[in-house]
């Protein structure tokens, strides 16, 4: 119960900051937006073929974006020394961790919300799968970058070349969720595959990161 | 122990001679291939061994988050240990990328394909060199734990990475047929696959425990160093209290 309410305050002190600034969404949504429009103006995408980069070409612009995000989640609370008190406090580091988690996971599906209408007209799409599918994979793939990203973002706060490290680290560790997302989603969108292995993929991606986050986000916040 | 190493030195240069000879002279040629498939007795050697020494960087890494706090000292033996096994792995990973392709090239016809081992190894590749770049950037005196949580998550990823890629190539396969050497072995490829394995096992372990002691220096010196300056400042704060 005492986890819920530790939980609720980190959420509620996220979302006020992200309320009145609006620095992460914003900055997101106009950087997803421009990847968006390079790359159909890159790639002068037909129907048949948008249909077949268009799972990429999403995932892409949502890892970019997630990590303008991811970037800033932790950066905000080093002023101050905000992040030293929060160690300070009783309260679980994995709660803190959660909280940060699904915070950046809000923010980038609001994201993927006001993004997917703009890619639809963009790329001409209307997929041939089984469309519902998406419910599933957007939020799984998305909450595979989110938690990785936000706890290499932690990681990351304690190098030189902070944003550096964590495109570093986080890119080639989420491959194959990655890979995943990709291939579900242009699976949903052709409609020649089945997106089903690829879901369960992301699953397990999922459960093993988020565990290995909960546990060793201690060890990485009380780094020293 | 370090004479151990002198005499280790010599006794893996044998071996891999003796390795050498076995697969250049005495195996038989494969028959499409002809002499190029021999280069497989070095290629199969390095990429197991390479997951061996990943392995064991990782098992280091765990144990030293275990100890670092009850037992600071054994736990920079983990630390330098865990260090010595990812970079040896990192040079491994980068000799199989190397051979792969110098095969791949008159055997396949193209230097390259994104087939699941080719793929996966290369993802490998990645994550152990961000590994090493973690270990590069972090601020002095937290490097040693923010790397020990990079390489077990990395090697977290590798069965994920490996899973992952062979369902992707599987659902599309790739149109190049490798000549697989599991077809119908002579037992006299086996002899030349054990002896280059262990030699080159010998030589990895080699390489290891050199850079392993080279490690440990710098971390007793960088502890006296630190202790230096811990005593110059007491010596200070001294003749203050004496004024």
């Amino acid at each position: 119960m005492t986890a819920l309410r530790q939980l609720a305050a980190h959420l509620r002190k996220d979302l006020l900051l992200e309320f009145r600034s609006r620095d992460a969404i914003i900055g997101m949504l106009f950087f997803a937006l421009l990847v968006v429009v390079i790359f159909s103006l890159a790639f002068d995408p037909t129907m048949a073929q948008s249909r077949a980069i268009s799972g990429g070409i999403l995932w892409v612009a949502l890892l970019f974006a997630a990590v303008i995000a991811l970037n800033q989640a932790w950066a905000r609370e080093t002023r101050h020394n905000v992040l030293d008190s929060l160690r300070m406090s009783p309260a679980s580091p994995a709660l803190l961790f959660l909280a940060k988690a699904l915070v950046n996971f809000l923010f980038v599906t609001v994201l993927e919300l006001i993004l997917a209408p703009l890619f639809i007209v963009f790329y001409n799409l209307h997929t041939l799968g089984e469309s519902w599918k998406l419910l599933l994979i957007l939020p799984l793939g998305t909450w595979a970058l989110v938690t990785n990203g936000t706890f290499f973002a932690a990681l990351s706060l304690r190098t030189r070349n902070r944003e550096l490290i964590l495109l570093l680290v986080l890119f080639p560790l989420s491959i194959p969720a990655l890979l995943g997302a990709v291939l579900a989603t242009t699976a949903v969108f052709t409609g020649q595959d089945s997106p089903d292995l690829w879901i369960k993929l992301l699953v397990v991606f999922d459960v093993i990161f988020t565990t290995a986050g909960l546990l060793l986000f201690d060890v990485v916040l009380s780094a020293e | 122990m370090k004479k151990l190493l002198y005499l280790w030195l010599p006794a893996t240069g044998a071996l891999l001679i003796y390795g050498f000879m076995q697969a250049w002279y005495i195996a038989p040629t494969e028959a499409t291939m002809g002499n190029i498939q021999r280069i497989f007795y070095y290629h199969f050697a390095i990429a197991n061994l390479m997951f061996l020494f990943f392995f064991l960087s990782f098992i280091a890494s765990i144990g030293y988050l275990a100890v670092r706090r009850s037992n600071p000292l054994r736990a920079q033996s983990f630390d330098a240990f865990a260090l010595a096994n990812a970079e040896v792995g990192v040079v491994y990973c980068a000799c199989v990328l190397i051979q792969g392709p110098l095969w791949a090239r008159p055997v396949w016809g193209i230097w390259w394909t994104w087939d699941e081992r080719l793929t996966s190894t290369l993802i490998l590749f990645l994550i152990y060199v961000a590994y090493l770049m973690v270990r590069r950037f972090a601020v002095a005196g937290q490097t040693q734990t923010l790397a020990a949580v990079i390489a077990i998550f990395g090697f977290l990823d590798v069965p994920i990475v490996y899973f992952s890629i062979r369902w992707w190539r599987t659902q599309h396969p790739s149109p190049v047929i490798g000549g697989g050497p599991n077809t119908g072995l002579d037992p006299r490829i086996w002899v030349a696959v054990w002896w280059n394995l262990a030699a080159w096992l010998g030589w990895g372990l080699m390489l290891m425990a050199f850079r392993y002691y080279s490690i440990r220096r710098e971390q007793r010196r960088e502890q006296e160093q630190a202790l230096a300056a811990l005593e110059a400042t007491l010596d200070i704060r001294g003749e203050e209290s004496k004024r």
